[in-house]
């Protein structure tokens, strides 16, 4: 563990939101009667599966536009089954990039699933058996639900409930919007290449919580727009994630020189604020709903990882 | 042929890191550096996509209707509209800008 302060957040995460609406009985003991609590994970599981399951469409519509076939199409949305991923990959193919360059990009993308699952291990106990199916589906949405449970038993309901529901709805969206994107024709003309950058701006949004990932997010663009020019295609995005490991060099040494290293407008408040002041009671309460809440709650899992 | 080859190395690599959650024991992962590059670089690497696919076109830069709809999408994000009414928002103000012209 690393802060005193990120110990004291329980792993049972009482005062985490509801991803829907419908809010779970909120003291229930973690081994009380529990079929009315049952059927409140299931609501609230299929109504993060349904909302995200149908943004598939908006994938497959614009992996086609990439010139991706229905096949390729369909394979990334069953064998990657992470939706920013998948969308960075058709992104960077379609600009021409190497093979191997893009996938590294929709790679590093996907390396934050490795600390939902590191939560998510002690969290439901899985048998082994299980382990390797389970893991195709340890992705922001389910990892959120599971977390947002009192119980090990919640947790296991949300997480397969989430899981199972999101990953047919995924791929039948994507065969749909992949078959349907030849019908549309032209898709520019219906503003379909719009969909994949409003993707990773919605997942981008509950991330900015503090000035670091405001920092972060804006010398990632001025990387990203400045790179393009001279670099081939998918390289500018990766050199841009160098931007975290910049921002986090700069911000150990501004804590020590009270002045902003970081020159570029509007960050400039307070990149030296203490690292955790993002998980302040603001972090978790003021987001609106379905995936901008559940990536923002879940993209805390990481400090909490050690607790147990 | 290359795309199916980036589909597999993407594949493969995901899965794998997910199946490594799973199944490295809790703490061997744990530290605070690694904790909070994990976070971070993800916020990088979505604002850049997001500046690439608004802005890019081949190797050069351009402002056209995406940036509409992308601006139209920040608004609805600021409005705390739902996930999958930000990214129609985006495809409609884009399609409509396109339409006129734009």
């Amino acid at each position: 563990m690393t802060a005193p302060e990120e110990g004291t957040r329980g792993e049972r995460i009482p005062g985490r939101p509801e991803p829907s609406p419908a809010p779970a009985p909120e003291s229930s003991p973690p081994s009380g009667p529990v079929a009315r609590d049952d059927r409140a994970v299931v609501r609230d599981a299929l109504g993060v599966g349904v909302a995200v399951g149908l943004s598939g469409f908006a994938f497959g519509v614009t992996s086609a536009g990439a010139g991706l076939s229905l096949p390729q199409t369909c394979a990334l949305s069953l064998f990657v089954f992470t939706g920013a991923s998948q969308f960075a990959l058709v992104g960077a193919l379609a600009a021409g990039g190497n093979p191997l360059t893009a996938a590294a990009g929709a790679f590093f993308l996907g390396v934050r699933n490795v600390f939902y699952g590191l939560r998510l291990s002690p969290l439901l106990r899985l048998p082994r058996a299980v382990r390797p199916f389970a893991a195709q589906v340890v992705i922001d949405e389910t990892s959120l639900v599971a977390f947002a449970q009192p119980d090990r038993r919640g947790a296991r309901i949300g997480f397969t409930v989430t899981g199972l529901s999101l990953y047919a709805l995924w791929n039948l969206s994507t065969l749909a919007g992949a078959a349907g994107a030849a019908a549309l024709g032209d898709t520019d003309a219906w503003g379909l290449d719009a969909a994949g950058p409003a993707v990773f701006l919605a997942l981008l949004a509950p991330m900015l919580t503090s000035a670091v990932e405001r920092a972060t997010a804006g010398l990632a663009v001025l990387l990203v727009l400045g790179c393009t020019p001279l670099l081939p295609a998918g390289v500018p995005v990766l050199a841009a994630g160098l931007a975290a490991p910049l921002v986090l060099a700069l911000k150990g040494r501004a804590f020590r020189a009270p002045r902003t290293p970081e020159g570029h407008g509007g960050d400039r408040e307070s990149p030296r604020e203490p690292r955790d002041a993002r998980g302040g009671p603001g972090d978790a309460n003021d987001a609106p709903g379905g995936v901008r809440k559940s990536v923002e709650t879940v993209r805390d899992v990481p400090e909490e990882g050690g607790s147990r | 042929m290359n795309v199916w080859i980036a589909i597999a190395v993407t594949a493969a690599g995901c899965y794998l890191v997910k199946l490594l959650g799973l199944s490295v024991p809790a703490g061997m992962l744990d530290r605070p550096l690694v904790k909070r590059l994990a976070a971070l670089v993800p916020v990088a690497l979505l604002a850049a996509l997001t500046a690439q696919q608004t802005f890019g076109h081949g190797t050069g830069l351009v402002v056209d209707a995406r940036a509409a709809g992308l601006g139209a999408a920040a608004v609805a994000l600021v409005l705390r509209a739902p996930f999958l009414l930000v990214i129609a928002v985006a495809v409609v103000v884009t399609a409509g800008v396109r339409a006129l012209g734009g």
